[in-house]
């Protein structure tokens, strides 16, 4: 077996020794660990957007929302079905919430690539812009579909999120981002990152690797989403706005645009910094946007990032 | 047909001020190729400055309000230079998403820290200048709507004179077409691009104490919607193109309130966004830009 | 150690564990609110509410001989944090009950938590059915939307005389949509005619658009279920536009920000609510003295009277149940029947809502004036 293929199955087992014992750890810590775990996966697979391809995104939290209120609706409407009047057992359960993350992530990813293929012909503030707006677009819709929920929002969503899940796709979310990086779409993310017009002008598609690395952002981004809602319960469309792009933004510029390691890390930081900081909860934000600007001045290539800065294009 | 004149009035008045803010966003482009995503929220300053001198001037007289108005605009002018200097300048050759992101750092930071020290909840603004009913047949006009319209045509007729008519305006246009080359004739750069930033933000606090006046509930949070949506302005008109930047808030505004003032209300936000996206895919230049050719 | 050390360190010794043998006697309940952020002007007043009731339980021996220590968290009027933060108190901090909260959105947050923990909480203004519907732990003391839609609905035909309404309500709060749902049936069916229905967005400022559309619909009066913050804003465009017909609304209009923006737009406008201060009744006086000596002269609104309430109506069903024991407190919460509070008597119904009356306030030269009681 490939080394990769054993890293990764001895993490799968890793996080299910660590759900057996869950429930002898206090539930407001296991409630801070699956945040984590759930900022992590969308924090490695916005990185694999702006980070590795270079593609500055400001809507990741959209996806994020399609994957929450589709993965919901599976659950609320689709699972009396098919669990049956007595709720079912906890391998029927388990399917059940798989097979809705999967809808979930599709989705996202299916909007990925409508989004993507129009949008991503544009550069640098544009792009942003655009993503920006499909961010608030997705975000509006749903605020007016009634049958999701419209401004009541989507609950009560049945809590099948734990330890085991959440951390089996950060997992899995980290092996194919990793793996993916360190293929020959790695190489083309990269020649895209660095100098699209030099990329353009070897030969390669370089729309064609701003399409995947965004589509599997997306679907990454979607999964996280469903977790997140199967995890707070309930979900509401504001919960999904420009802020909480930013807030993964953040994340990925604190850790090194590009360095999966350390935008690990960083989501970690960035999720346990707020629990800590409750007693000034006030001045977070102002916090994190002093953190923006200072980290842009002095080390752009971000906090947890040991190798070369982000190299320069061509101007 | 009314209710039609009505609603164009409406969209006016409202494409004015989307136009104000949008002067500014293409001006800082089209000397400095990039986005100032603060500019938003140096229009909520404005508006907060315009709100506490507003409290100083006695009420209702004319004076008082070119007082209010002018402070904000000095006030802001000095705060757009500084975040120019602080943040922006040392960046100057990095690439540009690394400014963009300070953009973004900058802007949350004066919306978050608005919200510390102003609190949150929205505040009202003084009637600095009394508001009259007109009415005109059956359309009703309000005397701040007007304020609002001819305010942001005579600041557009002054900054027209100013980039057309000057000596500064001719070195921001040469800076704004080729910076080495405006360097090698003896334009001082720094200073240039310090002006531009005073005068766009000046432009953007004049905006944020018009738009008060008409509308005077103020909060922090109040330059994000705007912002984004004299953004879209902007890039219609043709980003760099001060007139662009006019019909772009006049196309923008008028849609807008066609739509709120429909059945699809609900969607009156999502507009904007469409509109962002389509111009940027079917004709990026905006309607009045130049389709830009890049040198490899 | 030396001797010289030991005797003050057992002094140390015997002190800590006296404070802890203190706070271990006091009585945690929790409570979480939106003290910062958009919806700040409403978590803070009820969180002062809930705080005088607190102080006042306390200083007359607290409850069952033990004092009530409260612990509250902020959740930043932010969608999200109110489960992190209910997480916390309950698992981290140990509470018997839970207060909170006034939002409705934030209130379906928290319920399923704690109704799986079986903390029973109790909501002092979140007015959306659904709050309730989650579990049998959860309860209010405030009346829910159903009721006060129909209230407004009567209002509207049989005190206004308005027989077409048009409705201007938010898209973007759980609250407006909620409100504004539950006045269309009771009003259509009493045989009121809704001749035009406009959205707008949360922190919109211009209305304008959806004003001139309902100008032209020709109404009798214009129902905006949403927040002070738009609803004044509406009423001072509406009058810029040459509507004169009146507005009225729910308690969401109830901040004295709707006075200072609207100004004299609101005057001639009405909204329904929980309580008035200018309730002649000796506990409502009572109350109001009690809060401006406490809170540096500020009277107290609806949501600073039902926060107070809510702590008082819950601090009621520990003693009577006699301990802190979830099960019971909840049981005893159920068991409620003619609490008497500054917002009227508490009952508990079969759905754990209070059936309360409802007050309609008029603004009349720029004050909040009491018009009526409406008993449901």
């Amino acid at each position: 077996m490939p080394r990769a293929h054993q890293i990764l199955c001895v993490a799968l087992a890793a996080c299910f020794g660590v759900w057996w014992f869950s429930d002898r750890i206090d539930p407001y810590l296991l409630d801070v660990i699956t945040s984590i775990g759930i900022n992590i996966i969308l924090a490695v697979s916005l990185n694999l957007v702006n980070g590795y391809t270079g593609q500055f995104s400001l809507g990741h939290a959209g996806f994020m929302a399609i994957g929450a209120y589709l993965s919901g609706a599976c659950t609320i409407f689709l699972g009396p079905q098919w669990l049956g009047p007595d709720g079912g057992n906890p391998w029927s359960q388990g399917m059940l919430f798989l097979g809705a993350l999967l809808v979930g992530g599709l989705s996202a990813s299916v909007a990925g690539l409508l989004i993507g293929i129009p949008s991503l012909r544009l550069k640098g503030d544009y792009l942003a812009l655009v993503t920006l707006g499909f961010g608030e677009i997705i975000r509006v819709i749903f605020q007016n579909t009634e049958a999701l929920g419209g401004a009541l929002g989507l609950s009560p969503i049945p809590a099948y999120t734990n330890i085991l899940w959440t951390y089996g796709f950060v997992t899995l979310t980290v092996f194919v981002v990793v793996t993916l990086t360190r293929s020959t779409y790695g190489r083309g993310f990269l020649a895209t990152r660095d100098d699209e017009i030099a990329a353009e002008a070897v030969g390669l598609d370089t729309t064609r690797y701003k399409i995947v690395a965004f589509v599997v952002g997306a679907f990454f981004a979607g999964i996280a989403g469903g977790l997140y809602g199967h995890y707070k319960q309930s979900i509401y469309p504001t919960g999904f706005d420009f802020t909480k792009s930013i807030e993964i933004v953040v994340m990925v510029i604190l850790g090194g645009m590009g360095n999966t390691l350390g935008v690990i890390l960083a989501a970690i930081l960035l999720t346990a910094l707020p629990e800590v900081l409750r007693p000034v909860a006030e001045y977070r934000m102002v916090l994190y946007s002093f953190l923006l600007i200072v980290l842009m001045l002095a080390r752009p290539q971000g906090l947890f990032n040991f190798r070369r800065p982000g190299a320069k294009p061509a101007s | 047909m009314i209710e039609f004149l009505q609603q164009l009035l409406n969209g006016l008045s409202l494409g004015a001020i989307y136009a104000l803010i949008a002067l500014g966003y293409t001006m800082v482009y089209g000397v400095l190729r990039f986005i100032n995503f603060a500019h938003s929220d140096v229009f909520m300053v404005g508006a907060f400055v315009g709100y506490y001198l507003g409290r100083l001037v006695p009420e209702g007289t004319v004076w008082g309000a070119l007082v209010v108005l002018a402070g904000s605009m000095a006030a802001c002018a000095v705060l757009g230079m500084t975040i120019e200097r602080l943040a922006y300048r040392p960046l100057r050759g990095s690439p540009t998403l690394n400014v963009l992101i300070t953009a973004i750092g900058v802007s949350l930071l004066l919306e978050y820290s608005g919200q510390v020290f102003f609190g949150a909840a929205p505040r009202n603004f003084p009637p600095v200048i009394p508001s009259a009913r007109i009415s005109l047949g059956g359309l009703v006009l309000s005397s701040n709507q007007l304020i609002v319209i001819f305010g942001t045509c005579g600041l557009m007729w002054a900054l027209r004179l100013v980039v057309l008519r000057t000596r500064i305006g001719m070195a921001m246009r040469a800076v704004s077409l080729n910076p080495q080359a405006a360097r090698l004739v003896g334009v001082n750069n720094d200073v240039i691009i310090s002006f531009t930033f005073g005068l766009g933000s000046a432009l953007a606090g004049a905006g944020g104490v018009l738009y008060a006046i008409n509308y005077p509930s103020i909060d922090p949070l109040m330059g994000v919607m705007p912002g984004l949506k004299a953004f879209v302005c902007a890039v219609l008109g043709g980003i760099g193109n001060i007139p662009g930047a006019a019909l772009g808030g006049l196309i923008l505004g008028t849609t807008e309130t066609f739509v709120g003032g429909s059945s699809w209300s609900t969607y009156k936000d999502a507009i904007a966004f469409a509109v962002l996206i389509v111009i940027l895919l079917v004709r990026p230049g905006g309607l009045l830009g130049r389709p830009s050719i890049e040198k490899v | 150690m030396s001797a010289l050390f030991r005797f003050p360190l057992l002094l140390l010794l015997l002190g800590f564990a006296c404070l802890e043998l203190h706070s271990q006697t006091a009585i945690k309940i929790g409570e979480f609110a939106s003290l910062t952020g958009k919806e700040a002007a409403f978590g803070q007043s009820s969180h002062k509410g809930t705080v005088l009731a607190i102080e006042t339980i306390n200083a007359a021996g607290g409850v069952l001989g033990r004092p009530i220590e409260l612990l509250t968290e902020d959740n930043q009027s932010k969608p999200g944090e109110s489960t992190t933060a209910v997480r916390k108190l309950i698992s981290r901090d140990r509470i018997v009950a839970l207060l909170g909260e006034v939002a409705s959105s934030r209130s379906l947050e928290a319920a399923p938590i704690a109704q799986g923990a079986h903390i029973p909480m109790v909501s002092p203004s979140s007015t959306n059915p659904k709050v309730t519907q989650i579990g049998p732990y959860i309860f209010r003391v405030c009346f829910i939307d159903p009721f006060q839609g129909a209230v407004l609905a009567k209002f509207a035909l049989d005190t206004l005389h308005a027989r077409r309404v048009g409705v201007l309500s938010s898209v973007s709060s759980a609250y407006s949509v909620g409100l504004a749902k539950y006045f269309r049936a009771p009003y259509s069916a009493a045989g009121g005619t809704i001749a035009i229905e406009q959205k707008y967005s949360e922190g919109d400022k211009d209305f304008k658009a959806q004003l001139t559309a309902i100008r032209a619909a020709d109404v009798d009066a214009i129902f905006v279920p949403g927040y002070y913050t738009e609803a004044a804003l509406i009423a001072k465009q509406a009058r810029e536009l040459g509507l004169t017909v009146p507005l009225f609304g729910g308690d969401g209009w109830e901040a004295p920000e709707l006075l200072e923006i609207g100004g004299t737009a609101v005057d001639g406008c009405y909204y329904s609510t929980h309580y008035s201060p200018e309730n002649p009744a000796p506990v409502v006086q009572r109350f109001v003295k009690a809060f401006q000596a406490r809170w540096g002269g500020e009277t107290p609104d609806a949501m600073a009277a039902l926060g107070y309430d809510s702590a008082l109506v819950l601090a009621d069903a520990i003693k009577r149940a006699g301990s802190t024991d979830g099960a019971r407190i909840r049981d005893a919460l159920a068991a409620t029947q003619e609490f008497a509070g500054v917002t009227g008597t508490t009952r508990m119904d079969a759905d754990r809502n209070a059936t309360k009356a409802a007050v309609i306030v008029e603004i009349k030269d720029g004050r909040f004036r009491f018009l009526k009681a409406v008993a449901p």
